[in-house]
């Protein structure tokens, strides 16, 4: 009850009020009450484990100098804007948990272990205690395989959580204090094309926006991706040495900066429409289908989001960015 | 110590299901039986090393080799989780792990060891060291295949693996861990209903196999850019091992090779292949691309550290590219010539027939195709003296008149007289010698040997040789 007075109180106070969507806010605000559910917010945030390293948490076990301030500092500022919202869980979709048969979620309570990233051993070595909300996973499964779309719930326990879901995870929520909805990517444009991984990804979206809606919790949806993603195929002697650090070529520089004006100006759906060439001139890891799913469960959002802080790490393009979506419960116009 | 060798190499499936399941479905229980045959095969050569080049392991800061003697986990397939777990402890050789990394570096190459506990070792190779090694008693190596890596960089990456095996008399075997179609089913399926994917990767598969099966593995790594757009997705790793297993086979097409099993893993085409060093066959090739001997980098457009300057070159490895011109050899009623052996440097058959002996024109060491000179030229091409390996260049005449005499259709058994010549008899006697024992002298031809003040090319060793002429040719 505590929760819906709380909201019914952000309804109704002036100063908590988005006043450019007054006149029809209010009916869908109390569709919003009577259900209950409810994404809070949506974010591109991406995982490179240097974000991690550089932060230095007891968790991890390589040891830093700092390095890589600007994302690290978008990080805090999303954090901050995030601070007073409540929320019950935290959906992620990461695209180094790959997998070629349909789309897998993660379906015990508990996932405890070491990860160590098989790329930048030296950077990330991640002692992750988590924990997983297995009704609103179950949901989600459900909905999509009732959509159509081919899903299996992952239930060895000894299975290890790829180090995208932990990096994101961590630099989102270093206190792990809430429970994971973790998903897979599923690398249908591996298989098929930008077009049919999007035609699927916005499906999936539509079907965890729907899960959550209908669960009756308060949900922070994430997209672990960097946007262009050429890597440097060398790592200097010190990792953290920012003077080394910079885009890999000004076309990705372009693509980059073309793919926020457009998240800067609540024009998603132009996103989603030039997917298929930024994914592959950009060599972007939205090939994963993270970004097109987030878009997806934000119901192709057309208000501004908020730039949380842009830039490279080992040469890729990543930015931070919040669609603060408590804000705009209207949703689609 | 003698000189390291490849004894052998082996292409295998990724997938888990050869080790959890194999009994689920008819197929996957003859890759594993081609699996334990492999690991046989394995122990019968006495093979003291299995290097392992993984598909499923993909790296960005060049290519990374285990170092962890003992690497300890518990592994679970992303997609085939539900199969179960394969706890995993494995012996690796961390020693062969840096040499090869410091050859890397003296050959133009990015590559780092990785030693740290909990390392995720790829399903590839895990499901390799389990099977082809399934009691730890071999020393193993596990290298990453790079996502940005091209044909250079992977031949390269070969040539370094051998130069350490060779400099420390290890007897090797190659596998690469990877599948020929890799187009898998998208939705779960029943294990009896698993097939190749479609009619087209099926097809490609076994024209693949049949190559391999001809011991035809430079043609294969020849066509594998035609082979990724045909039956591969677009994954992280594109068909890259068949470069990295033919220049561990010094890029040759006559190997013998062995089909021993090829079935369906979830709709990707997996195969078991054996292939023997052992020389069989024509050994005709194409080459659409030149053979590459140090990485030169990429002309600093994506190095973080791009005013770093080159290595210096191998010395022992580089060819001379002066000396004599090259010529066909002249071709008559009674001459032998072979594709797979060096130019002569004059107007001359490598063989002649008359009654029932063969007469072969002087065997240098110097490759076919590439005419570089293993264990290096004796001077560069000012003249100036280097250091070379007498050995090596030995086992090259030796190898090289293996391949006339098999042209010929007999064998290096039949060698019945030879005269050798050294460039310096008392540098080189005892290595020539010692190759000599191990090899032609297993054979027992008559023998002299002289010193001479040079030969054509910049090699220290040559032999003239009569042997008996096949019958019935």
């Amino acid at each position: 009850m505590a929760q819906l007075a709380a909201l019914f109180e952000s309804w109704v106070s002036p100063d908590l009020h988005d006043s450019s969507a007054d006149a029809d806010i209010a009916p869908k605000r109390l569709a919003c009450l009577m259900t209950q559910g409810e994404i809070v917010a949506g974010c591109l945030a991406p995982h490179p484990p240097h974000l991690v390293y550089a932060e230095n948490p007891p968790q991890n076990e390589p040891v830093a100098e700092g390095g890589w301030e600007q994302l690290r500092w978008g990080y805090e500022r999303l954090r901050e804007s995030l601070k007073d919202v409540e929320y019950d869980a935290i959906v992620l979709l990461s695209p180094h948990w790959q997998t070629y048969v349909g789309t897998h979620f993660l379906g015990l309570p508990q996932f405890k272990s070491l990860s160590v990233d098989p790329v930048f051993p030296n950077l990330f070595r991640y002692h992750y205690d988590l924990n997983i909300d297995v009704d609103l996973t179950m949901k989600i499964h459900d909905k999509a395989a009732e959509a159509g779309l081919a899903v299996t719930m992952m239930e060895n326990p000894d299975f290890r959580v790829d180090y995208g879901t932990i990096t994101t995870g961590h630099m989102f929520n270093p206190e792990w204090d809430k429970p994971l909805v973790v998903i897979s990517s599923n690398r249908s444009r591996d298989y098929y094309s930008v077009e049919v991984m999007q035609e699927m990804m916005i499906e999936l979206g539509k079907v965890t926006r729907e899960a959550i809606l209908e669960s009756g919790k308060k949900v922070v949806v994430l997209a672990s991706n960097s946007l262009s993603h050429r890597h440097f195929t060398t790592e200097s002697a010190i990792p953290e040495d920012m003077s080394k650090e910079h885009i890999t070529s000004h076309a990705m520089h372009l693509w980059d900066m073309r793919m926020i004006e457009y998240f800067r100006t609540g024009q998603a759906q132009r996103i989603l429409d030039e997917m298929p060439e930024f994914t592959e001139q950009a060599i972007a890891e939205s090939d994963g289908g993270g970004l097109s799913w987030l878009l997806s469960t934000l119901d192709t959002p057309t208000y501004p989001a908020t730039l949380h802080g842009y830039g490279t790490i080992i040469g890729t393009g990543n930015a931070i960015v919040e669609w603060p979506e408590r804000n705009h419960t209207e949703g689609s116009q | 110590m003698s000189q390291g060798e490849l004894v052998g190499s082996y292409i295998v499936p990724v997938h888990p299901h050869t080790v959890l399941a194999p009994e689920q479905n008819e197929g996957w229980q003859r890759l594993r039986d081609a699996f334990d045959e492999a690991a046989k095969r394995i122990k019968e050569a006495e093979a003291d090393l299995l290097i392992i080049y993984s598909t499923t392991w993909p790296s960005i800061i060049g290519h990374q080799i285990q170092a962890d003697p003992n690497p300890e986990w518990v592994m679970v397939d992303h997609d085939f989780h539900a199969l179960g777990s394969i706890p995993y402890s494995f012996n690796i050789d961390a020693e062969f792990a840096h040499a090869w990394d410091q050859a890397n570096a003296k050959r133009g190459l990015k590559s780092r060891t990785v030693n740290y506990t909990g390392f995720p070792i790829d399903v590839g190779s895990v499901v390799a060291l389990k099977l082809l090694n399934p009691d730890n008693s071999i020393p193993a190596v596990i290298v990453s295949s790079n996502v940005y890596a091209n044909r250079s960089e992977t031949t390269v990456l070969a040539k370094s693996c051998l130069d350490v095996i060779k400099a420390t008399g290890r007897k090797a075997v190659a596998v690469t861990a990877m599948s020929l179609s890799n187009r898998m089913f998208t939705t779960p399926i029943e294990p009896k209903d698993d097939k190749i994917h479609s009619l087209k990767d099926d097809e490609w598969n076994r024209k693949i196999l049949e190559f391999l099966g001809e011991g035809r593995l430079e043609d294969v790594g020849q066509l594998s850019r035609t082979i990724h757009k045909q039956i591969r997705v677009q994954k992280v790793v594109a068909f890259k091992p068949m470069w990295w297993l033919s220049g561990m086979n010094g890029n040759r097409n006559n190997l013998t090779g062995e089909v021993l099993a090829y079935e369906a893993i979830h709709g990707a085409g997996g195969a078991v292949v054996h292939l023997d060093p052992t020389p069989s066959g024509a050994g005709d090739k194409e080459y659409d691309e030149d053979d590459v001997e140090f990485f030169s980098g990429e002309r600093n457009v994506l190095d973080a550290e791009g005013d770093a300057p080159l290595p210096e070159p191998l010395p022992d490895q580089s060819s001379s590219s002066s000396g004599p011109a090259l010529w066909e050899p002249t071709t008559g009623e009674s001459s032998v010539n072979s594709e797979a052996a060096p130019k002569p440097v004059g107007m001359y058959p490598h063989a002649r027939r008359v009654g029932d002996l063969l007469y072969l024109s002087g065997v240098g060491p110097r490759q076919p195709g590439t005419n570089a000179i293993p264990g290096g030229p004796i001077s560069d091409d000012q003249g100036a003296p280097l250091d070379y390996d007498i050995k090596a260049q030995t086992r090259a005449v030796v190898e090289n008149i293996t391949r006339i005499l098999e042209e010929a259709g007999g064998s290096i058994d039949d060698v019945l007289d030879v005269t050798s010549f050294l460039v310096d008899m008392d540098r080189d006697f005892s290595g020539y010698n010692e190759v000599w024992a191990e090899t032609l002298g297993k054979v027992g031809p008559t023998r002299t040997t002289l010193a001479i003040r040079a030969l054509p090319t910049p090699i220290a060793v040559e032999m003239k040789v009569i042997a008996k002429a096949p019958q019935g040719n």
